[in-house]
């Protein structure tokens, strides 16, 4: 599968739609970066796991926070090392180049192998972070101002970033990359996925759980529907308690792997009551 | 080859621009792509639409283009356009006549069926080429023939508008991406976009930061004795005042309305986040819980409150003309009030000068005289994705909104 003709088809334990499959191929064949978006637990992070692993490249993951700023992805100086180095006088400060660290993007630029770089959860940063990085991701170089050395990729990065939607990323920004939305998977799709993680499961059980488990997300004003980590954990815990499959149909067991706050969990009980569907007992 | 398809994209309304378009093109030029339709769907998709809220109206060029293949062959939006603003609603009807309604609903299902039922309404697509309001055959609002919307033949086809009698055999207007479209309210999705849309007002601090200035004066007062200090960062100044209408009117919106309060309470990201409720118009009491028993003196607001609040409005402002200009106008029987609704909202809008009003109906309902007298005290938006943008962005501008000065 690495590096064929085919290109990116999947891994074993990942599953990939037709047309994701297509784009991300498409994307590493023009180098282009692909922004992928949807919502929680639709494996935009696996993805990119999923796509080094098929094509046998390492993977740098570069995960954005509210504090992240674009020259962290580049480099940084650390004036604070220097300046105590100094204070002490235990080192040779007049490298510089000993105080300038490569973030994930430098790194990516300055390997001897094609890289995948994963920026992951890119919302998450300010709200101009994207367009910080603009001309780095087009042109993959930068400059090191303290040094005054210009940094370019050596081999052009396969670039995946994910974004939850947090916050619209600029049009300039999208306008360079390829774009994704991953759409919550359906029953048909989640029973592959579900496969794929546990192989051995019984699929009447598999069946019933996922019966459940559309019915909660499809409810009316819960603050977290569950997604499909929690799917993934309940259906776990399920076969684990070794729980009988006509227990599923009368109650819930281990609701809390996928309600994660109390007040989803009144708003099932009130709502599962209403409808009369079945005998359920709170945990 | 393809740039009739660029220019339809334009037009269904998919931001696409000329970058965009030449990757594209470039892309398909050298070959890189399998020659199906499909795989063309999906790629130009990639290239071209960079929000899912646009999939929709990629779907429907796509389709206006390629003529139908990936999707059903029906210009709904010439459709919709026919149907909207009902002329007529639904006349109110007494327990027999939904009986009989019901009677005439189960013989409909005997002696149609589905298929043949969309067949005729894409035949009467095609014949149809105008609006069409009333009457018994064409597509159109209020009448009896089987297709179109606030009618009441039993079992038809639906198109568009809301569900009256829930008996509309297929919406016709269903498409995969639709909820995803920016422009129509808020759903279960969409409220909490609309909390992150919120937490847009915060961004205003920094993080800590090496202050360069104050660590030489330090270390030159310190002797040479390197002292480090950093910035503080700064906090989120942004304080929220929220005022929500609970009148009879709203009652069709109080999912709606329940789901934006709830997003904003759960934001903890604001420095301060006070709500209140009145009921239709305000007076001289607001209240402090939905069912409007625990009142609070609307002067209160004005000396609790400075002008660098943000006051968020929520409600129809649609109501009875006295209610908004006359003493005494009050809907609630045994209040009063010795001041007209409207000197209250002047008071209010003259207080807070970040102020906005949010209305849970469509924009084409508007025309009304207490929404327009509104409208014109408070910036007015649509409680929608698009709405709640465009209304944070007219908070957060430090100037006066123009136009409503």
């Amino acid at each position: 599968m690495a590096g064929g003709s085919q290109g990116y088809n999947g891994s074993d334990d990942y599953i990939a739609s037709k047309p994701l499959m297509e784009i991300v191929n498409v994307s590493v064949i023009l180098k282009k970066p692909l922004v992928v978006k949807g919502e929680p637990g639709t494996g935009k992070t696996l993805l990119a796991h999923s796509i080094a692993r098929a094509l046998n490249k390492k993977l740098l993951i570069w995960n954005i926070k509210s504090t992240t700023k674009a020259r962290d992805g580049l480099y940084v100086y650390d004036t604070v090392q220097r300046l105590n180095d100094a204070r002490f006088k235990d080192k040779d400060i007049s490298d510089i180049r000993q105080y300038i660290k490569m973030g994930k993007l430098g790194q990516a630029f300055n390997t001897d192998e094609q890289v995948i770089l994963l920026i992951d959860e890119i919302d998450k940063a300010d709200i101009e972070f994207p367009n910080d990085l603009l001309n780095e991701l087009d042109e993959m170089s930068f400059h090191v101002n303290e040094l005054d050395e210009e940094v370019s990729a050596k081999h052009r990065p396969i670039v995946i970033i994910t974004s939850n939607s947090e916050k619209e990323l600029p049009d300039a920004f999208l306008r360079r990359c390829l774009f994704y939305y991953i759409e919550f998977p359906d029953g048909e799709m989640m029973e592959k996925i579900i496969k794929v993680h546990y192989p051995d499961i019984e699929d009447k059980l598999v069946r019933e759980a996922l019966k459940k488990f559309y019915w909660i997300r499809e409810m009316d004003g819960l603050k977290k529907r569950p997604s499909t980590s929690e799917l993934l954990d309940w259906i776990k815990a399920l076969a684990l308690g070794g729980i009988r499959i006509d227990k599923i149909n009368n109650e819930i067991p281990f609701l809390g792997t996928l309600l994660k706050n109390e007040q989803d969990t009144d708003r099932f009980v009130r709502i599962s009551t209403n409808q009369g569907g079945f005998g359920f007992k709170r945990r | 080859m393809f740039i009739d398809f660029f220019y339809v994209l334009r037009k269904k309304g998919v931001p696409v621009s000329i970058k965009e378009w030449m990757s594209f093109m470039e892309a398909l030029y050298n070959g890189h792509f399998q020659s199906s339709l499909n795989h063309l769907y999906h790629i130009g998709r990639a290239f071209l639409v960079k929000s899912e809220a646009f999939y929709d109206a990629y779907d429907l060029a796509f389709q206006e283009f390629f003529g139908g293949i990936v999707t059903e062959n029906v210009d709904l939006d010439k459709v919709l356009g026919w149907l909207e603003n009902p002329l007529n609603r639904l006349p109110k009807m007494s327990p027999e006549e939904i009986m009989e309604f019901q009677r005439q609903l189960e013989e409909f299902r005997r002696t149609h069926d589905l298929e043949e039922l969309m067949r005729q309404f894409r035949e009467r697509l095609k014949e149809q080429k105008e609006r069409h309001d009333g009457g018994s055959k064409w597509v159109g609002t209020g009448g009896k023939s089987p297709f179109g919307a606030y009618g009441y033949h039993p079992g038809g086809i639906r198109v568009g508008g809301e569900s009256w009698m829930q008996s509309a055999s297929k919406v016709a207007t269903e498409r995969r991406f639709r909820n995803y479209r920016n422009d129509i309210i808020l759903d279960v999705r969409q409220t909490k976009m609309a909390l992150k849309k919120l937490r847009e007002l915060k961004r205003e601090g920094s993080e800590e930061e090496l202050d360069i200035d104050e660590t030489i004066d330090k270390t030159a007062k310190e002797g040479g004795e390197i002292e480090l200090v950093f910035n503080k960062s700064r906090e989120n100044s942004v304080r929220i005042i929220l005022l929500m209408d609970t009148g009879g009117s709203m009652l069709p919106y109080t999912e709606l309305c329940e789901k934006l309060f709830s997003a904003a309470t759960q934001a903890n990201h604001f420095k301060e986040f006070r709500y209140y409720f009145f009921h239709n118009c305000i007076y001289q009491d607001l209240y402090e819980d939905m069912g409007n028993y625990k009142n609070v003196p609307t002067e209160k607001l004005f000396s609790l409150y400075n002008k660098n609040y943000k006051l968020i409005l929520v409600g129809d402002a649609r109501m009875a003309y006295s209610e908004l200009f006359e003493v005494n106008g009050c809907i609630d029987y045994f209040s009063t009030n010795e001041k007209p609704g409207l000197d209250w909202l002047s008071r209010i809008r003259d207080h807070f000068p970040h102020s906005v009003w949010l209305n849970p109906t469509h924009k084409t309902f508007w025309g009304h005289y207490t929404v327009d007298t509104i409208g014109k005290l408070f910036p007015m938006y649509e409680l929608t994705i698009d709405g709640l943008k465009d209304a944070i962005k007219a908070l957060t501008s430090k100037t006066k909104n123009l136009l409503h000065q």
